[in-house]
């Protein structure tokens, strides 16, 4: 479990360009949650998730992870990282290595990992990814850029992490390439339980996969609900620089029109059974 | 650690001292230099001293950014100051016997050690004047013209002073781009502070690989980027913003060359 209390964040204090990027941040993330971190650019989103594994240090305020304080200096960073794996925006360009195998044993091999064991979780990891162990001899520089992104992501992964988090993973990325790796987030989530933290600024993505939404405005915590919760609350959002699902939004238009439909329809699919199954039924009339 | 690099850091601002023509600051520098290394008085360091602290002060720019400018070249100051302070000859005012070896201080010692002292940080505050104070495109700009009657005997000055502004304008970028990826290898667990040299140096491959991957691709898109645009040179281009000296930068002239006068004269009198 992950537990966020009083947390505050000044860039360059007393400089001149001083920036308080997080304001007195409050949650509680339980153990196998997937949850979402929504917000504007500039919201103090990836300034949040650096904290979580101590690459960032409070201005004040604590962290917990599965009770220990990470931001006690005495705690062992490097068991904090493996524990919580976190995939940076555009992974792509931290890749270094002569091979990807290489690469995807990089951080096994910080922590000290047996060579055979290596291999094991090399060979899950490209799996996990959607792709093939052919891949494995080649060079991380003449892949695609949507398959350099699954390396990156399998060199996190190959950490065992029981807490994984990605900063916009599919920014970037062509629609298919984006549902692919959604599709492999939700996959991943399901067959290995880990906690999953989603960060990304397009509410369609998140509609799709997570479970809970944390929704981030100029620093703060503006609210921290299921996703459906959340999306009723469109016009507000709107108001705070983000946009709910388009299909979310035809929904509210129809119900303020007198449509009885619930309010919780946040994917095409749900919403395509859910008004031919009122179709279906006005017919039978 | 690499979001302390100040080197080109330009703050803006409104002081007399940022109004100056670019050019005119830039030989101002360069006689301030050389003035720091041919005087050899005391006294001649104290009237330096005073009028460095007074541009420093006609800036407004917090003294903070001066300071930060003289951290990283603590290490040689401080060393180059104790060389001279111990390895000077003359009348010996301390001494210390450790293992047969005498360490002394000498009189003579402590003077030039404080010379050395003045001198360096002088240096790199005069300089951090001119970078704090101007703008890297105005920088660029005026070392073009300096450098442009060099162009009689060939020397690319458009060219070299197109070099220097790209180089400028990405130390920022790529400072950052290095504090990415730093952050990225030590969420996969690398170490960049702990074992010996060779660790260290095996350490930064992780870094240095994907930092020059990424350099070279920007390299190549903004070669792209200028071409496109029909870039092709210093040949026959005029600029947006002419230089031009006015009344604050001639009052600037005669008030240096007073004073440079003013030194010359202390220093042989005293
Ligand atoms: N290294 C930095 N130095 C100074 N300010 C920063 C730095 N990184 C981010 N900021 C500022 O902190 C705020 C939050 O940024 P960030 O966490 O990157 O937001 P997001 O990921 O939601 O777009 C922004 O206003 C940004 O300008
Ligand atoms: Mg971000």
């Amino acid at each position: 479990m992950i537990k966020i209390e009083h947390l505050n964040y000044i860039y360059q204090p007393g400089m001149p360009y001083e920036m308080q990027a997080l304001k007195d941040i409050n949650l509680e993330i339980p153990d196998k949650d997937f949850v979402a971190v929504i917000g504007h650019t500039g919201s103090g989103k990836s300034t949040l998730i650096q904290h979580l594994n101590g690459l960032i240090k409070p201005t004040s305020g604590k962290i917990y992870i599965n009770d220990i304080e990470i931001t006690d200096s005495k705690t062992n960073m490097k068991e904090i990282r493996q524990k919580v794996g976190l995939v940076f925006q555009y992974p792509e360009n931290q890749l270094f290595e002569e091979t990807v195998y290489k690469d995807i044993a990089f951080g096994p091999k910080n922590m000290g990992i047996s060579d055979e064991e290596i291999e094991i979780r090399v060979k899950e990891a490209i799996h996990a990814v959607n792709l093939s162990e052919e891949v494995l001899e080649k060079s991380p520089f003449e892949l695609s850029g949507g398959q350099k992104r699954r390396v990156a992501i399998a060199g996190v992964i190959s950490m065992h992490p029981e807490i994984l988090i990605l900063d916009e993973p599919t920014a970037g990325l062509d629609p298919s390439g984006r549902d692919r790796l959604l599709e492999l987030l939700t996959n991943l989530h399901e067959n290995t339980k880990m906690t999953i933290i989603l960060v990304s600024h397009s509410m369609e993505d998140v509609a799709r996969v997570a479970k809970n939404i944390i929704v981030m405005n100029n620093g703060s915590v503006y609210a921290h609900e299921p996703v459906a919760k959340v999306f009723e609350r469109g016009a507000e959002l709107e108001k705070i620089g983000l946009a709910v699902p388009q299909v979310t939004m035809l929904i509210n238009r129809l119900i303020e029109k007198g449509a009885k439909l619930p309010r919780d329809i946040y994917t095409v699919g749900y919403a395509t059974k859910i008004i031919s199954d009122i179709m279906k039924g006005n017919s039978d009339v | 650690m690499f979001k302390d690099i100040t080197i080109g850091q330009y703050i803006a601002g409104k002081s007399v001292v940022h109004k100056l023509d670019a050019r005119l600051k830039l030989i101002l520098t360069f006689l301030f230099i050389i003035i720091l290394f041919v005087v050899t008085k005391p006294s001649s360091y104290f009237f330096l001293t005073l009028a460095t602290i007074l541009v420093i002060l006609m800036t407004k720019i917090p003294l903070g950014y001066y300071l930060k400018g003289l951290k990283p070249m603590l290490f040689i100051i401080i060393f180059t100051v104790f060389i001279n302070l111990f390895l000077t000859p003359g009348d010996v005012v301390w001494q210390l016997n450790v293992f047969g070896l005498t360490a002394k201080i000498t009189l003579q010692g402590i003077k030039m050690g404080l010379i050395i002292l003045l001198r360096l940080t002088l240096l790199v505050c005069g300089t951090s004047i001119l970078t704090l104070t101007t703008s890297p495109i105005m920088l660029t700009d005026a070392i073009e013209a300096v450098l442009s009657p060099l162009k009689v005997i060939k020397v690319p000055a458009h060219e070299i002073a197109m070099m220097m502004s790209i180089a400028i304008r990405f130390i920022p970028t790529i400072a950052e781009e290095a504090d990415k990826i730093i952050k990225a290898q030590k969420a996969r667990g690398a170490d960049f502070e702990s074992g010996n040299i060779i660790m260290r140096a095996k350490a930064m491959i992780p870094l240095l690989v994907p930092l020059f991957v990424s350099a070279f691709r920007r390299a190549d898109e903004l070669a792209t980027a200028m071409d496109s645009r029909c870039y092709h040179g210093g040949a026959n281009r005029t600029r947006m913003k002419q230089m031009k000296l006015c009344k604050t930068d001639y009052m600037a002239i005669i008030y240096c060359g007073a004073f440079i006068v003013l030194v010359a004269i202390i220093g042989y009198i005293l």
